[in-house]
Order: structure tokens, then sequence, then C-alpha cells
């Protein structure tokens, strides 16, 4: 098979296209309008059986979504950062519903300031909603996860929503190589959507998402929620397998890589991994035992598969796209809380935070964050977390205060 | 690996451009990547699109800092630091510009290293000053200097434009093949892997600093008149006064507030800011505005 040059966009069209979905409920927002524009062409040219309704918001789009699926049929979604908040209350509600779909969230970073380019604030901000997420670094994972998400919400142990998430610009608008299933391996690893109860038939009333006083309902619906999510695991492993003997493409809920032997591992999320790919390959020609560990499901977190990748390492340079304000990065506190109570967990974790805005992460900064690492694990002494923003940085900053006419420092 | 990186504003093609080289290369046999950024996302402002292809899967991403080749559709962008076409050029680097300069003089005047060519524009396009072809003239520039072949570009020319008409697309493919002629086959060398001998980033600890410095606030007022949007224009509007009925449309309807209206009533535009969107020529019910072309010097400027 040959493969075809796609944009992230374009793989995750191509992904949705293959699916079969139903019903396409759709709210434009850069980075993302790409998927919809480009399913809407097909669904225009009749390639596509599917209806697509344009809502008034985020908010209705994520209710259509929600309120579709609920009535049993295969339904796609996609936003970006702003969009993703808008549409929150519901994203929250409509994972309780236990009716799955898929949504596409393209990464971009979250205003104040406002700014078009990525990192990972606004899907972290749906990280305890009910719903899974599957995080990719090249534009075939998006195509892929995409398959694998409809395979994964829809199976009837899980029954939940999933976000496939891929970076603004470093995917969305990359075109690379990506191989494309035929329609019939598609539809051999996805079947129509059976959805068992979940449905909504005039003949045969259900009430769904109902109303719950005193706490002890409560508890019980949202932490069976929680446990489905966890089953979600299990799940995601056995489905990746069926594809791989379908396709070929190994995928597991974490990607290790030259981790076995490695002394000092990154670990982090999303497209920007192979980034530091390259700068393992690099580090380990100068003698350096380098690995990368990367979660490409999030939620649920694969805890078990983190901690075995990162046994008795020496140091983890945490890489965090993101930010908690007022606590720091986010990867790396949930990182420390499996850790902690592991006997064979690595010496040292080192929190960076890098990549916020869209801002690039050079090679040599990788090649710094190793040596800061081998440092921390060789003295003991973890460093402060460290923003990842140089001298000439701060410099070109204070040029654009000046013309900002902001009170210039040490004033 | 081949980098190259190609420059343009917004609306003269050089997302197509690169998708035609990055296809051209694909054809040719090589893994490919590549990508637009648009920057402000405007019609006009600058932006630029990046090509990489390698014998192997590429794990690269992002800007291309350090350039085997770059490609600048528009020589204004030259004078303009905030562009960013200059950055990363070495004496192993080529660099490529459309304009009708010289070669050696742009080489001396901006002090380039590596080797400087030129694209004159095609004689024939004189009412868009080149642009209407400037995605397969540099596209095809990039397959040429990178030593591809010209059935493999023809094919990428047909590919990338294939929604386009026949006549367009035959329109393309001949330009391709005139620069094709005009340039030196393949003299574009593949850097290295990763920069050896790295240097390491000068990291600092940013400093706590109250809200009066650090929230994304603009005190200076009217900043935006030191940002000369003039240059994003491709048409200029020109009103000819003697038709103009002093009805003051433009002046209401134009989005950026440049139209100015003499006590005469007479409406000025600040071509200093208009960046030729033309709603006011839209809206014009005299019809006495034009659109004379930013390159053509036989326009009223």
């Amino acid at each position: 098979m040959k493969p075809t040059l796609l944009t992230g966009n374009g793989a995750a069209a191509r992904g949705v296209r293959l699916a079969g979905i139903d019903y396409l409920p759709a709210f434009p927002i850069t980075p993302q309008t790409e998927i919809i524009e480009t399913l809407a062409q097909w669904i225009q040219a009749g390639e596509m059986d599917c209806r697509m309704v344009t809502m008034d918001s985020e908010h209705s789009m994520i209710t259509a979504a929600g309120t579709a699926a609920a009535t049993g049929v295969r339904v796609f979604t996609a936003t970006s950062s702003q969009g993703l908040l808008y549409g929150m209350e519901m994203i929250y509600t409509v994972a309780g519903w236990r009716a799955p779909f898929v949504l596409v969230n393209v990464s971009r970073a979250l205003s104040s300031p406002i700014t078009l380019e990525p990192d990972h604030n606004d899907v972290l901000a749906a990280r305890d909603s009910g719903f899974l997420q599957i995080h990719c670094s090249t534009c075939q994972e998006v195509l892929d996860a995409v398959l694998l998400a409809y395979r994964l919400g829809e199976d009837e142990r899980v029954r939940l929503p999933v976000i496939v998430n891929l970076d603004g610009y470093y995917l969305s608008f990359t075109r690379e190589p990506v191989l494309i299933p035929s329609r019939k391996e598609a539809a051999r690893f996805l079947a129509p959507y059976d959805p068992g109860e979940t449905h909504f038939r005039a003949g045969d009333p259900v009430s769904q998402g109902v109303a719950v006083l005193g706490g002890s309902q409560y508890s019980y619906f949202r932490y069976e929620t929680h446990l489905a999510s966890i089953q979600a695991l299990s799940v995601f492993n056995e489905i990746c397998r069926e594809y791989e003997k379908i396709t070929g493409r190994v995928y597991e809920a974490v990607e290790g890589y030259r981790t076995t032997d490695a002394e000092i591992v990154f670990f982090m999320l999303g497209s920007f991994a192979t980034k530091a790919k390259d700068a393992v390959d690099h580090l380990r020609k100068t003698g350096l035992k380098v690995g990368l560990v990367r979660p490409r499901l999030f939620r649920p977190f694969p805890a078990q598969a983190i901690i075995r990748h990162l046994a008795d390492k020496k140091g983890v340079a945490v890489v965090d796209q993101n930010l908690s304000q007022g606590k720091g990065g986010i990867l790396h506190a949930e990182l420390s809380s499996i850790l902690y109570n592991e006997e064979r967990r690595p010496c040292v974790l080192v929190s960076f935070i890098g990549g916020l805005g869209g801002r690039d992460i050079s090679v040599e900064e990788f090649f710094e964050m190793a040596r800061v690492t081998v440092q921390a694990a060789e003295s003991g002494k973890t460093p402060a977390p460290r923003l990842l923003y140089t001298h000439e940085e701060l410099a070109r900053m204070r040029g654009l205060q000046s013309i900002a006419g902001n009170r210039s420092p040490g004033h | 690996m081949y980098r190259i990186r190609f420059h343009g504003r917004g609306g003269q093609g050089m997302k197509t451009a690169g998708r035609i080289l990055g296809t051209a290369f694909f054809l040719a046999g090589y893994e490919v990547q590549d990508a637009p950024l648009y920057g402000a996302e405007r019609r006009g402002a600058p932006m630029l699109s990046s090509v990489r292809a390698n014998g192997k899967p590429i794990n690269e991403r992002g800007i291309i800092n350090n350039p085997d080749l770059v490609i600048i559709a528009d020589e204004s962008l030259l004078t303009l630091p905030a562009a960013g076409v200059l950055p990363g050029l070495t004496s192993h680097s080529v660099l490529l510009i459309q304009t009708d300069q010289s070669a050696g003089t742009i080489k001396n005047h901006l002090h380039i290293k590596g080797e400087v060519l030129i694209l004159p524009l095609p004689p024939d396009e004189k009412t868009t000053g080149g642009m209407a072809l400037a995605s397969a003239s540099c596209g095809a520039a990039g397959a040429r200097l990178c030593g591809l072949a010209l059935d493999i570009l023809e094919q990428a020319v047909r590919l990338e434009l294939k929604t386009l008409s026949p006549n367009i697309i035959e329109k393309n493919l001949a330009r391709s093949r005139q620069v094709f002629a005009l340039l030196p086959a393949g003299i574009v060398r593949e850097g290295k892997e990763i920069m050896a001998g790295w240097q390491r980033p000068h990291w600092i600890d940013l400093p706590m600093e109250e809200a009066s410095i650090s929230a994304p606030a603009i005190h200076g007022g009217a900043t935006s008149l030191n940002m000369e949007t003039g240059d994003w224009r491709i048409l200029r509007p020109v009103i000819r006064t003697d038709d103009c009925v002093r009805c003051g449309l433009c002046h209401v309807f134009c989005p950026e507030g440049v139209i100015s209206l003499t006590d005469d009533g007479l409406p000025e535009i600040d071509y200093h800011h208009c960046k030729g969107c033309l709603i006011c020529l839209a809206q014009c019910p005299a019809h006495a505005i034009d659109a004379v072309p930013e390159h053509d010097k036989g326009g009223k400027l």
C-alpha cells in the first residue's frame, strides 16, 4: 500500500469518513475548521451518507452531539481551544449520559492573551470530565486514533465519549505520509454501531440524564463513570491488538522509545515527542542512555504501563506543554502521584514547562533538559521547575513592552 | 535532509508552492513533511511555508531554522525584520528571490554569505505583479534547484492544482517549465541531520513582575500607527476625484478607518495603513475607485 500526503486535519477527516458517521454537528474555529470543511465537501458530493448541521455555538454543538449519540447513532464533532471551553458545561454533562461519540480537539492555547498556536491547556481542561483522551504525535496516528476511539467508546464495557487530540499547526496543518486503510479493513475493525440500550424511540420511552439528590445516588453514577474509564484501559489494549492484525500498525496505551536500557527518559504528550526522538537518537550517539515515554492514552491514565517503563530509571525530564496556574506542569503532578508509592520509582523527576502557545522546543533544548536531568540524578538534588525561556526572548519582550508604553521593570 | 523555506504574503500562493515542492519530493520517493505558518492569517500579511524531504521518516517539526534553500516570492519582505526571511542563512544555503533587481545588488546590500539567485517576474504578468503564477514559479524553482525531474514537477503541479480549470493548470505548467529552464539544476545540498557543536540555550529564571508591567495590555495608545500595514497591499485603491460624488460611503465602510474626508468632503486614503481590501471600491456608488496593482509602475501611485 502507498501512503498519501495528508495534514493532521485531513487525516482526522479520513478517519471519520471511514468510521461511517451518521451525524455531524459543527461550529468553526481555527485550527480545527479544515476537518469540518473536508467532511462537508464529501457530504455535499454525496460521498458520505451523513447529516451535517451547523450550530450557533460549541455549547449547542456538544449538546447536539451528545443528544444524537443518545438516540443510538454514530456521531462526530470537532473543536479547539476557546470552543472546547465554551462547550465545557456540556462536555461534563454528556459524558455522564454514557452515550459515546468522538470529538477531535485540535489543540490551541487558551486566552489570555489570545493566540492561534498550540499547547495542551485546552484539552487538559477536559481532563476530569469523563471523556476518554487519546493524544496523537503524527498524522498517521490521528487517522488511526479516530477509528480506535469509536471502537473504544462504543464498547459495551466502556460507553463513554472520546476526545482525540492533535496539536494545532504542528499536526493540523502539517502534511505527512499517511497510510489510509481500505474501506474493507476499516469495516473489519469497526462494525456498524450497535447502541444496545442507548436509544430513543417513541414506542420505547427512556428518560436519560436524570436528576438525583442527597449525594448517594450521585456518588454511584459518578464512580461508575470512573470505573468505566479505568476499564477502557484493558479494552484499549485489546482493540489495539486487533487493529494491528488488520493494518500492521502497532499501538499501545504508552509509547516507549529506546527505554529498555535508558537511564534518562523524556516524558511528554503530543507531536513534540517526535522531536524528542531525534534528540534521543543523537544523545545515544554521544553515549548517553536516553529514551522517551509518551502516553497515547491520557484518560484513563495508563499508570501501570508508565510505572513499568520508568522502573529503576535514574531521572525523568517531564516536559509539560501546559501550565496549571499556581501549581505548575500537569503531567509532572500526574506522574508524581502514580510513582510516589513505587519502590522502583525513578530517582528524580525534573519539571520543564515548554512549548506554551506554540513556542518551539529546539533540539538543543532537549539536549539541555537531558543534561540537567543527568546532573540532578547524579547529585540527588532536583532543580526547581524550569520554564523553557531564554535571555534572548526576554530581551525581545522588553522591546515590545517599551512599544506598548509599559513602565519598564526596576523603575 | 532537505530543508526549504518559502516566504510570501497571504494570498500569493506560498502554501501551494510548498505543497507543489512537497508533492514533487514525495513522488520522487522521499519522506516528506510540508506545512504553512500563517502568522496573522490575513491576506497580504507575511507568511511562510516549510518543506522537509529526507530518505527516512522525518521527526523534526515546526519552523526551519537552518534552511538549505530559501525562496522569497515578494521582495518587499526583505526589508521587513518581522517577516524573518533571512535568519538561518549560511554560506551553505541558497537564496532565491522573485524580483527584477540583480542578484549582486541583493547579495551586497544584505551581506548574504551563500549563493543568491533571482527569478525575474514574468513579463506578461503585469496586472498581478507576477503573483498569479507565483505558486508554480516558486514551487518549480524549488524542484529545479533541488535537482528533481521535470516530469515529476509537472505531475506535482497537476495534483496540487487539480481543482482549478484546465486553462489555468496549463498556464501554471507552462510557467513551471519556463522556470525550470531558467534555473541551474540541483545546486542545493542537503543539510546535516543535527548541527554538530550545538549551543546551550541561555535559559533564564523569569522574574516576578507586577501586573502593571506583566499584564498583556498596551498603554502607549495608537501603537498601530507604527505598524505600516500598507505594505500588505497587493492592489491599491485609487480614487478618481473627478468622478467622486463625495457621498462619504468609502469613509464609512472602510474597516481599517484609513479613509478620511477633507473639509470639502473629498475622501483621502492613508496608504501607509490601507491593507487593500477594496471594500471601498465595492461600495462606491459612482464607481470612482480603481484597483491598481502595487507592482504596476504605470499606476497613479
